[in-house]
C-alpha cells in the first residue's frame, strides 16, 4: 500500500504534543543528571502510533487515506497485540526510522525537513511508508505456525536514490526496496489512461509517452526472500561492511547470504549438538564487526560472547576470542544463569568495544580483554532480590536491547514500568526517564525518575512493589549522529530530542 | 504433588552432611551470603515444581522457545541438585580427588534427577493422553496410553534423524520397549557406576536398576526436547 509521505494522520495530535524545538547539537552532549544542571536534558518531540487501520487493508489497494477517523487511532484501549512494536532502527543517516510490530508490518517514519516557515517543526518524523513484510505462514510438514512477528529490521547503507531494508521473522529475512516515485508515464499509444488496451485499429496517430510530475508515492516492494535456512527462532541479521553479505543467527545457528542468492546460504555457526539432550547453551546474539568484513560476534545464553573470524576457517565453531566474566560468588543463586544470559550484543561505532546486556546490567567490553568487561553498568539491581517472583511471571526472560549512541560516549537500555536508562561512559552518570503519556508534559523537560529500594520513599519516588512490570522498554534506537532517542513503548513509539540551553 | 513422587527428600540428613561434603555446595551453606538471604531449602521445593510447570508449558508450545526452554532445564538441574540429600554420596574419606568431585555431584545429581524425572516422563505420558487441546497442568487425567492419531510431524527440535523419528512415531510407549544400552558404556557415566549410586534412600528409585536411570534420562530428554508435537495436534499457536 502506499501512503502520502511527510502525511500527518497518523500523528497523535492530543494536546500533549510538545514544543519547544531545539536545533539538534552538532556533536552529542553530555547528559544532565536530577542532581547537576548539566548541558542536556530530555524532551519529548512526538509519539507516534502505529495505525492500526492500515492492518485491514491490503497491500494492492490504493486507498484514500484521508478517509481512516484519525480518533480511532488516539484512543488507546483500541491498540491491538498487532500494533506491538517489535524492532526499531534507525538508518545509517537517521533520516527515516523503521519499526517492525508483531502483526508483521514494518512502518517507516521520515525526518521533517527543516524549513524556515517551521523551525519549529524539525526534528519530528511522520510516517514515510507502511507495508506488510510478513504474514502468518503455517508449515504444514511439522504442523506448525510461524508468526509474522519482526524480529529484526536492518537497513542497507543508501547507494542509489531508493532505500533498502532487511526485515525478519522466525524464519524468513526479506530485502525491501523502498522507493519514491514523483512521475508518471502518460500518452501511451496501446493503453488508454485507465490503463486499458486499446483496440490496435483505432490508432491513428503516435505520440511518444512522456513523463509527468505525480504526488509523489512511496512504494515499497520486496526484492529479494531468504528463506528455509533456519530450522530453529531467528533472532538477529547484521549486515557486513562489504555490503555485499548479511549473516542471519538462529538458536543453533549462524548463516552468511550473498544479497543477490536466495537459494543457499553458508553455515559459518553450528553449535547443535549430536544429542539434543546434550543441549545446554544457545545463540541469543549476533553483529558483524563495523568494519572488519571477517569478524563478528555472538552472544549465549549462558552470558558468553564469542568472537570469530570467518578467514580462521569456513565453519566458525572454533572462536578466536572468548568473553565471559567469572561468576560473582556473592551473588549466586538458582537464577544465576538465567540473568546471565545476555539479550543483545552491540559493537561500538569504533568497533573497539562490544556492549551486551544480561538482566540486570549492561557490560561494556574492550576486545583486547576477554576475562572481564572494563565496564558494569547496574540497570535495576533492585530487582535482584525479586528475582523468584520474575521467574514465576516469566520476566526473568525477558530480552531488553540495548544501543550506543553516535560517539560511543553515552549506552541505553530499557527497564520495566516504561523506564529506560542512559549511562554516560565518561562523567559515569546516569539517568532514568520515563516513556509514557501520562508523565510526559508539554513545554517540560523529561524529569528523571527514581526507584526507591526501601526505607523512605521520597515524594517523587517510586517503590520497587510499585512498578508495573507488563510495561517494558524492550526496543530502543539512537540516531546515529544526533542525540535523538526512539523508544518503543508497546505500540507508541516515543521520540525525543536532547535539548541544549 | 504428583510431579516430585519418587523423591524422598530427608531434611535431617541434609543438614547433618552439610559439613561433610567437602565440594562446593553453596546452596547448602548457611553462612552462605546468598542462601542467608535466599529462601530456605524447603522452598526449593516449590520452585522445582514451578520449574517442572515451566518446562511443561514450553513443552506444550507448538514451537516451543529453545532459548526458554534450555533455561528453565538448566534451572531445573540446579535446583534438582540442591535437593538431593548429601547422604547419598559415601562419607568424606571415600570422595576421591578434586576433579572427581564435581563428576560425582554431577552423577549422583543427574541420578535423582532422573529419578524425578523418570516421574516426571509418567506423568507427561498421562497428561499427553488427556489433552486435545493445551490445558493447565494442575489436574492429573486417568492414566492411560496417549490416544493414537495421525503421527505428528517432527518438531522444529528434532533433527535427530530418521531412525529417531520412527521412534517417536510409535508412540511414547514405543520409546520403553526398545532401550537402547549404548549409554551405559560410556565414560560419561563410568564414575558413576562405580559405587556412588545413589543408595537406598533414594525411596522408590532402589526398586529400579540404576542403568535404567541413565536410559531414562537419556530418553527423557529425547522427549523433552523432542517431543513437544507428539500426539499434539496443531495448536492455535503462541
Amino acid at each position: 500500500m502506499v501512503l502520502q509521505p511527510n502525511e500527518r494522520r497518523y500523528r497523535d495530535w492530543s494536546h500533549r504534543r510538545l514544543g519547544p524545538w531545539c536545533s539538534p547539537t552538532g556533536s552529542p552532549a553530555p547528559l544532565s543528571c536530577e542532581t547537576g544542571c548539566g548541558e542536556g536534558s530530555w524532551i519529548l518531540v512526538c509519539r507516534l502510533l502505529v495505525p492500526t487501520q492500515v492492518s485491514l487493508l491490503s497491500m494492492e489497494e490504493d486507498i484514500d487515506t484521508r478517509k481512516i477517523n484519525n480518533s480511532f487511532l488516539r484512543d488507546h484501549s483500541y491498540a491491538t497485540e498487532a500494533d506491538i512494536i517489535s524492532t526499531v532502527e534507525f538508518n545509517h543517516t537517521g533520516e527515516l526510522l523503521a519499526t517492525g510490530d508483531k502483526g508483521g508490518r514494518v512502518v517507516i517514519f521520515q525526518r521533517e525537513q527543516e524549513s524556515k516557515n517551521q523551525v519549529h517543526r524539525r526534528g519530528e518524523y511522520n510516517v514515510y511508508s507502511t507495508f506488510q513484510s510478513h504474514e502468518p505462514e503455517f508449515d504444514y510438514l511439522k504442523s506448525l505456525e510461524i508468526e509474522e512477528k519482526i524480529n529484526k529490521i536492518r537497513w542497507l547503507p543508501q547507494q542509489n536514490a531508493a532505500y533498502f531494508l532487511l526485515s525478519t521473522n522466525d524464519k524468513t529475512v526479506k530485502l525491501w526496496k523502498v522507493s519514491e516515485r514523483d512521475k508518471r508515464p502518460e500518452g501511451y499509444n496501446l493503453k488508454d489512461e485507465e490503463g486499458r488496451l486499446r483496440d490496435p485499429a483505432t490508432i491513428t496517430t503516435l505520440r511518444v509517452p512522456v513523463l509527468r510530475p505525480m504526488d509523489l508515492m512511496v512504494e515499497a516492494t520486496p526484492r529479494r526472500v531468504f528463506a528455509n535456512a533456519h530450522t530453529y527462532h531467528i533472532n538477529s541479521i547484521s549486515v557486513n561492511s562489504d555490503y555485499e553479505t548479511y549473516m542471519s543467527a538462529d538458536d543453533l545457528r549462524i548463516n552468511l547470504w550473498n544479497f543477490e542468492i536466495t537459494n543457499q546460504s553458508f553455515n559459518i555457526v553450528d553449535i547443535k549438538p549430536a544429542n539434543m539432550e546434550e543441549l545446554t547453551e544457545v545463540i541469543t546474539a549476533a553483529e558483524f564487526h563495523p568494519h572488519h568484513c571477517n569478524t563478528f560476534v555472538y552472544s549465549s545464553s549462558k552470558g558468553t560472547i564469542r568472537l570469530c573470524d570467518m578467514r580462521a576457517s569456513a565453519l566458525c565453531d572454533r572462536h578466536t576470542k572468548f568473553f565471559e566474566e567469572p561468576e560473582d560468588p556473592s551473588n549466586r543463586s538458582f537464577f544465576s544463569e538465567i540473568i546471565s544470559s545476555i539479550s543483545d550484543v552491540k559493537f561500538s561505532h569504533s568497533g573497539r568495544y562490544i556492549m551486551t546486556r544480561d538482566y540486570l546490567t549492561v557490560k561494556v567490553w574492550d576486545l583486547n580483554m576477554e576475562n572481564r568487561p572494563i565496564e558494569t553498568y547496574q540497570v535495576h539491581d533492585y530487582l535482584r532480590s525479586k528475582l523468584c517472583s520474575l521467574y514465576e511471571n516469566d520476566c526473568i526472560f525477558d530480552k531488553f536491547e540495548c544501543v550506543w549512541n553516535g560517539s560511543d560516549s553515552v549506552i541505553m537500555t530499557g527497564s520495566y514500568n516504561n523506564f529506560f536508562r542512559m549511562f554516560d561512559r565518561n562523567t559515569k552518570r546516569d539517568v532514568t526517564l520515563e516513556a509514557s503519556r501520562e508523565n510526559s508534559k508539554p513545554r517540560a523537560i523529561l524529569k528523571p525518575r527514581k526507584v526507591c529500594v526501601g526505607g523512605k520513599r521520597r515524594k517523587d519516588e517510586i517503590s520497587v512493589d510499585s512498578l508495573d512490570f507488563s510495561k517494558k522498554i524492550l526496543h530502543t534506537a539512537w540516531h546515529p549522529s544526533e542525540n535523538i532517542i526512539a523508544v518503543a513503548a508497546t505500540n507508541n513509539l516515543y521520540i525525543f530530542q536532547d535539548k541544549v540551553n | 504433588m504428583m510431579l516430585s513422587k519418587g523423591l524422598k527428600r530427608k531434611r535431617e540428613e541434609e543438614e547433618e552432611e552439610k559439613e561433610a561434603l567437602a565440594v562446593d555446595a553453596w546452596w547448602l551453606d548457611p553462612s552462605h551470603p546468598a542462601v542467608a538471604q535466599a529462601p530456605p531449602a524447603v522452598a526449593s521445593s516449590s520452585l522445582f515444581d514451578l520449574s517442572v510447570l515451566k518446562l511443561h508449558h514450553s513443552l506444550r508450545q507448538s514451537e516451543p522457545d529453545l532459548r526458554h526452554l534450555v533455561l528453565v532445564v538448566n534451572t531445573l538441574r540446579r535446583i534438582q541438585a540442591s535437593m538431593v540429600p548429601t547422604a547419598s554420596l559415601p562419607p568424606v574419606p571415600s570422595v576421591p580427588a578434586a576433579p572427581g568431585m564435581a563428576d560425582n555431584l554431577l552423577a549422583s545429581s543427574d541420578a535423582a534427577l532422573s529419578a524425578s524425572m523418570a516421574s516426571l516422563l509418567e506423568d507427561l505420558s498421562h497428561i499427553e493422553g488427556l489433552s486435545q487441546a493445551p490445558q493447565p497442568l494442575a489436574d492429573e487425567g486417568p492414566p492411560g496410553r496417549p490416544t493414537g492419531g495421525a503421527p505428528p510431524g517432527l518438531g522444529a527440535l528434532d533433527l535427530l534423524g530418521p531412525a529417531t523419528g520412527c521412534l517417536l512415531d510409535d508412540g511414547l510407549e514405543g520409546l520403553f520397549e526398545d532401550i537402547d544400552t549404548s549409554m551405559y558404556d560410556s565414560e560419561l557415566w563410568a564414575p558413576a557406576s562405580e559405587g556412588l549410586k545413589p543408595g537406598p534412600e533414594d525411596g522408590p528409585v532402589k526398586e529400579q536398576a540404576p542403568e535404567l536411570d541413565e536410559a531414562e534420562l537419556d530418553y527423557l530428554m529425547d522427549v523433552l526436547v523432542g517431543t513437544q508435537a507428539l500426539e499434539r495436534p496443531p495448536g492455535p499457536g503462541r
